[in-house]
């Protein structure tokens, strides 16, 4: 009601990406079974999509070695999606081998990023992309693509919106169900999440956007805003806020799934999301990495016992 | 459409100060005040002329007062809760003054030990000698988004404190979301009641952080014509009601969200983030600015 007379989306989809962005991108690499009751317990929330691992080699991310472990492992509840990232045909294979039925594709909107990164050109890695896609269709598998540096490149800077559309346009013309457009460093505003998100939208349906907003600048709530007040009705956050940037020492990265979900509840938005249940999915995981909380929902509560 | 320019009041010498835990030396707020005289900002607020019984962080307003650089075309506002607090700041030289209304009724009585009434009957004075000696007022009403002792409050609450106060001759009223609990839902719903009894023009709001809503908050209010912020320099200033949460929004963010929106504010954002470390260093604390820590390593 409240939502509808704003013009904002009634549901909004929470794809929580803490276990496997998250513990990625955390100093202190986590043992498999903190890392499968982790999941279990975020698959107790409500939260309708939890990307679970990544089956890439160890030797580039080590805190993901055991893919295969987790995946066999974690408890699969009805109605919650598991997604893994798949970065070529090989861990595609491996990762249906255990058990995914849904896997995720990364491309990037900057070519020095993508050099730096997978050591390929943007379109060498659409190529590779294309054959996951290929194998995918054959299987029924959906594949989710994402865009990294939508908003601006560690090494490039500015990123152009046209160019994000054009990464957007081949990854949901292979065949990806939809496009999660990343702003890696966190450095984008209001103001460039609005620009780059016009030059997508002309390219793909707002029903198959998703936006994945890094916290680093502090900038992450107030861009989901924007995008979902264009629209957008897909976000992606990560409990806890787990997961710094790779690119900024010591600074923070993914926007914590308890606070966006405090501002979609204020904003009258259905998520099928519990609050609570998050937060104490949240305190069990910092507990296990002995750090402090990057959701300030979590800060606030636990200090005063109340929600 | 967005405000061209925005109007950033900056908080931290005083509200970021006093919510601080360790007590900076005189000498130190004096640089930090001086500093913020050089990043570009038009409105500074530097002290508060309570009883240091009740504040002893802001013991030091007069020499403070009389201390710092006043530079031409900023102004230094400083609280006055009544008439001889505002005697007192006039004497040590203030040429503008604020006064703090609320929008609970729980909150003043536990704030200020006199009901919401009361306290505009205190302000009365403060506003006759205010006008009198030709010193603007700036208004403040707490607790807009939400008490930390009555939950909820009504917007139309908000609306009617404001009105008051605006009535009384506050040339700006400052909404105060005093515990950050509110969302862009509730601001919405809170500037609406407020439009319609005060002018956009006569509002700003501040926002705390202490749930992460501040900037999105702060972005639905410009996204309703409000074009006067307030912040607080490294987002000084923790919640005295949620021990460890964090409190005011920080500059050096609001700041990078405004530029980011080609928004004015002539604020120099490396000079801000300067001044930021200078008293995070001074106070032995990390800063609470994410610009901040994001910056000083690349």
């Amino acid at each position: 009601q409240e939502s509808q007379a704003s013009g904002l989306p009634e549901y909004i989809k929470i794809v929580e990406v803490g276990p496997r962005d998250g513990l990625q991108n955390e100093k202190v690499i986590v043992p498999t079974d903190i890392k499968i009751e982790l999941i279990n317990r975020l698959s107790k929330t409500g939260l309708p999509a939890i990307e679970v691992t990544s089956f890439v080699s160890s030797k580039w991310v080590p805190q993901m070695a055991d893919h295969k472990e987790v995946m066999r492992g974690i408890e699969r509840h009805p109605g919650v999606q598991y997604p893994v990232l798949t970065p070529n045909l090989q861990g595609f294979h491996s990762a249906i081998a255990a058990g995914a039925t849904e896997v995720s594709v990364f491309g990037a909107a900057s070519e020095s990023f993508s050099k730096m990164n997978i050591n390929c050109s943007i379109e060498e890695s659409i190529e590779k992309f294309e054959e996951v896609a290929k194998s995918a269709r054959n299987m029924n598998i959906p594949v989710r693509g994402y865009v990294s540096c939508a908003l601006g490149c560690p090494y490039e800077g500015n990123i152009i919106p046209a160019k994000v559309a054009e990464v957007s346009k081949r990854l949901y013309s292979m065949g990806c169900y939809e496009i999660s457009l990343g702003d890696t460093i966190g450095v984008g505003t209001p103001g460039s999440m609005k620009r780059m998100l016009e030059a997508v939208m002309k390219e793909i349906p707002l029903s198959a956007l998703a936006v994945h907003c890094h916290d680093t600048y502090g900038q992450a709530l107030a861009n989901i805003l924007t995008a979902i007040q264009m629209g957008v009705a897909v976000v992606d956050s990560s409990v806890a806020g787990l997961g710094g940037c790779p690119y900024a020492k010591g600074a923070t990265g993914n926007v914590a799934t308890e606070d966006v979900i405090y501002m979609l509840n204020g904003l009258g938005i259905n998520t099928g999301v519990n609050l609570y249940k998050v937060m104490e999915a949240g305190n069990f995981i910092c507990t296990a990495l002995n750090k402090k909380t990057n959701s300030k929902v979590a800060q606030a509560s636990f200090c005063t016992g109340t929600v | 459409a967005f405000p061209r320019r925005v109007k950033v009041v900056e908080v931290g010498p005083r509200d970021g100060l006093q919510n601080e835990k360790n007590v900076v030396p005189t000498p130190v707020k004096i640089s930090l005040i001086n500093m913020l005289s050089e990043t570009g900002l038009q409105v500074i607020e530097a002290t508060s002329f309570v009883s240091p019984k009740w504040v002893p962080q802001m013991a030091d307003h007069t020499e403070v007062m009389q201390g710092i650089n006043k530079l031409p075309g900023i102004s230094y506002p400083v609280l006055t809760p009544n008439l001889k607090g505002f005697q007192a700041a006039v004497a040590a030289g203030a040429k503008e003054v604020s006064i703090f209304g609320a929008a609970s009724e729980l909150f003043t009585k536990k704030n200020i030990n006199c009901s919401i009434e009361e306290s505009l009957a205190r302000f009365d004075e403060v506003m006759k000698a205010a006008r009198t000696a030709s010193v603007p007022v700036r208004g403040y009403v707490s607790c807009v988004l939400g008490c930390p002792y009555e939950g909820k409050i009504s917007p139309a609450k908000v609306a009617e404190v404001s009105k008051k106060m605006y009535s009384m001759g506050c040339y700006e009223i400052s909404l105060g979301d005093t515990i950050g609990i509110g969302t862009p839902g509730s601001m919405k719903e809170m500037l609406t009641a407020v439009m319609k009894e005060v002018p956009v023009r006569a509002l700003a709001v501040h926002c705390h952080d202490t749930y992460g809503q501040a900037l999105a908050n702060i972005l639905v209010a410009l996204q309703m014509g409000v074009s006067v912020v307030d912040a607080s320099v490294a987002g000084l200033g923790g919640c005295p009601y949620a021990q460890g949460a964090s409190g005011n929004v920080a500059t050096e963010d609001l700041v990078y969200m405004l530029n980011g929106l080609g928004i004015h504010t002539g604020v120099d954002l490396q000079k801000l983030m300067d001044t930021g470390t200078f008293i995070c260093n001074a106070l032995n604390r990390r800063t609470n600015s994410k610009v901040s820590q994001a910056s000083c390593r690349l």
